[in-house]
């Protein structure tokens, strides 16, 4: 995980690389700006690992645009999920990521939360349930990287970066430098791991 | 790692990685809404047969904040007056359906033979037995180490460098036990401090230095101060032999003003409670600005909540997954 070589299986297709990925925040930084009237009052909680290093580069890009200086961390912050998944009881334990959340809190903020990849909706509800332990917002917001089909529950996504059709068994694959050394998004046949 | 039943069984890894989780348990724990659904529709019992208050709190305050459900067994007054046996007694709580039993027991190994017996297939979690082992206790104070000592850097880190006296009764204490092997783990020199009365046989095994001078081992230098209590109800009299008064004991083993003093305003004061103030422990050592005896108290429930997660947050018979 930690390596700085991706490991791409023969069977996988490349469908966004680093610009399209750039090109791809820049587009919904932009969007989440228009829609909320600024970037006054909006929080960015990203889902650890992948979603909370899209979050800082999407927190990056809202403040350009909005022409603000303030540092990254007055806007964007982490949620960990692992305590509110569904499926706790179903594999070994999971380590705990770290939540953040900027200084000034989420009651009465728009929280958009950011994911890497938007597929059953099980990771979302997880978030929203972790959401309501840490705070009050006045609205919740999604932004994803990929939307790749297959919701198993009545969620979708506000601000998605590329739509995504798959086959249930094909994987999504998002690799960010900060994690994976590269930023790309592929996809591939199943060989059983699942993100 | 199934069960917790000695300090001594934890890697440095999974010692890491227990202290890792209690941080992100305890940040949770400054929220307003301190509740966490993880062991939703779980059972744990906790099964003290010795009077225990703090412990007992402790654990179960940590696993309701987790969301699971708590039945507390205290053998006073129950079936265990009546001449039932461990095996029985365990047998009927896994029959009631416990997912998990917290056992303190006066007897060494009880919790031992409870895990390894085949008497119940649920996670056991020794909460002290006899004069063996506390491991609970033992990593609330690592615990509380590596963040006074640490500060931020602390995820991830051990204890390495740390220079630790653990000072008083050591021969009773499973405190002390358990501190030894698990800060040895975490990379830390520990250093006993007692009257040769209060040393067990077979110390020099122990991996720490052994000395029966208070002042002479805090010139050498030390981040932390670990007072044990004097261990009244497990000795004859007042000093029972041990050691000839009080007066005596204070004076020499006694965690008073000079040699606070003489310890320097960066080292923790630690204590695992309850207190013989004027006895082991000065109140103004107990009180001071370097005592970190509540936040002990604090951290317990946040080491506690990521023993509980860590044991039976997963499924059934999973094993590993602590790295």
């Amino acid at each position: 995980m930690t390596s700085g070589t991706p490991a791409r299986s023969a069977t996988e297709r490349v469908v966004l690389d680093s610009s399209d990925i750039a090109r791809a925040l820049t587009r919904i930084a932009h969007e989440i700006i228009e829609r909320n009237n600024g970037s006054a009052g909006l929080v960015l909680l990203g889902i650890p690992t992948r979603g909370a290093d899209l979050a800082r580069r999407l927190g990056e890009r809202v403040l350009q645009a909005d022409g603000r200086d303030d540092p990254a961390e007055t806007l964007v912050g982490t949620l960990d999920i692992t305590l509110h998944r569904d499926d706790l009881r179903r594999h070994p334990v999971r380590p705990i990521e770290p939540t953040t959340i900027p200084a000034s809190g989420i009651d009465d903020k728009v929280v958009v939360l950011v994911d890497d990849v938007l597929f059953s909706g099980r990771t979302v509800r997880a978030a929203l349930d972790a959401i309501s332990d840490v705070g009050r917002p006045r609205a919740i917001q999604l932004a994803v990287l990929v939307d790749r089909g297959h919701r198993e529950l009545p969620i979708r996504a506000d601000y998605v970066g590329k739509n995504l059709p798959t086959a249930a068994a094909e994987h999504v694959r998002v690799r960010l430098a900060e994690v994976d050394g590269v930023d790309e998004v592929a996809i591939g046949r199943s060989t059983g791991e699942e993100s | 790692m199934r069960h917790l039943l000695s300090a001594k069984d934890l890697s440095r890894e999974e010692a890491v990685a227990i202290l890792d989780t209690a941080a992100t348990m305890a940040a949770t724990q400054q929220r307003e809404i301190k509740k966490l659904p993880p062991l939703r529709g779980k059972t744990v019992v906790n099964l003290f047969f010795e009077d225990s208050t703090r412990t007992r709190i402790s654990f179960e305050a940590a696993a309701k904040r987790l969301s699971a459900d708590v039945i507390n067994f205290s053998a006073k007054g129950s079936s265990v007056s009546k001449g039932e046996s461990l095996k029985d007694t365990a047998q009927t709580l896994q029959a009631m359906g416990a997912d998990g039993v917290i056992i303190r027991h006066p007897a060494s190994g009880a919790p031992f033979r409870l895990a390894t017996s085949g008497w119940i297939d649920t996670p056991v979690i020794n909460a002290g037995d006899g004069k063996h082992q506390h491991p609970t206790q033992a990593l609330l104070d690592a615990y509380t180490m590596r963040r006074n000592l640490r500060g931020d850097d602390a995820i991830g880190s051990d204890l390495g460098g740390v220079r630790v006296l653990v000072v008083g009764d050591v021969l009773h204490s499973r405190v002390a036990r358990s501190n030894v092997d698990l800060l040895h783990t975490l990379g830390a020199t520990v250093t006993l401090v007692s009257p040769p009365t209060l040393l067990p046989v077979g110390v020099e095994r122990w991996p720490c230095a052994v000395s029966y001078d208070l002042d002479g081992a805090i010139a050498q230098g030390a981040d932390a101060i670990m007072m044990l209590r004097v261990q009244r109800e497990r000795m004859s009299a007042a000093g029972g032999g041990f050691f000839p008064s009080p007066q005596e004991y204070s004076r020499k083993f006694g965690l008073d003003r000079n040699r606070l003093a003489a310890l320097g305003p960066d080292a923790l004061v630690m204590h695992p409670g309850p207190m013989n103030r004027g006895l082991e422990i000065s109140a103004e050592a107990a009180d001071s600005a370097q005592a970190v005896i509540l936040e002990q108290v604090t951290n317990g429930v946040a080491v506690r909540m990521a023993v509980l997660y860590m044991l039976l947050g997963g499924s059934e018979g999973a094993t590993g997954g602590t790295a």
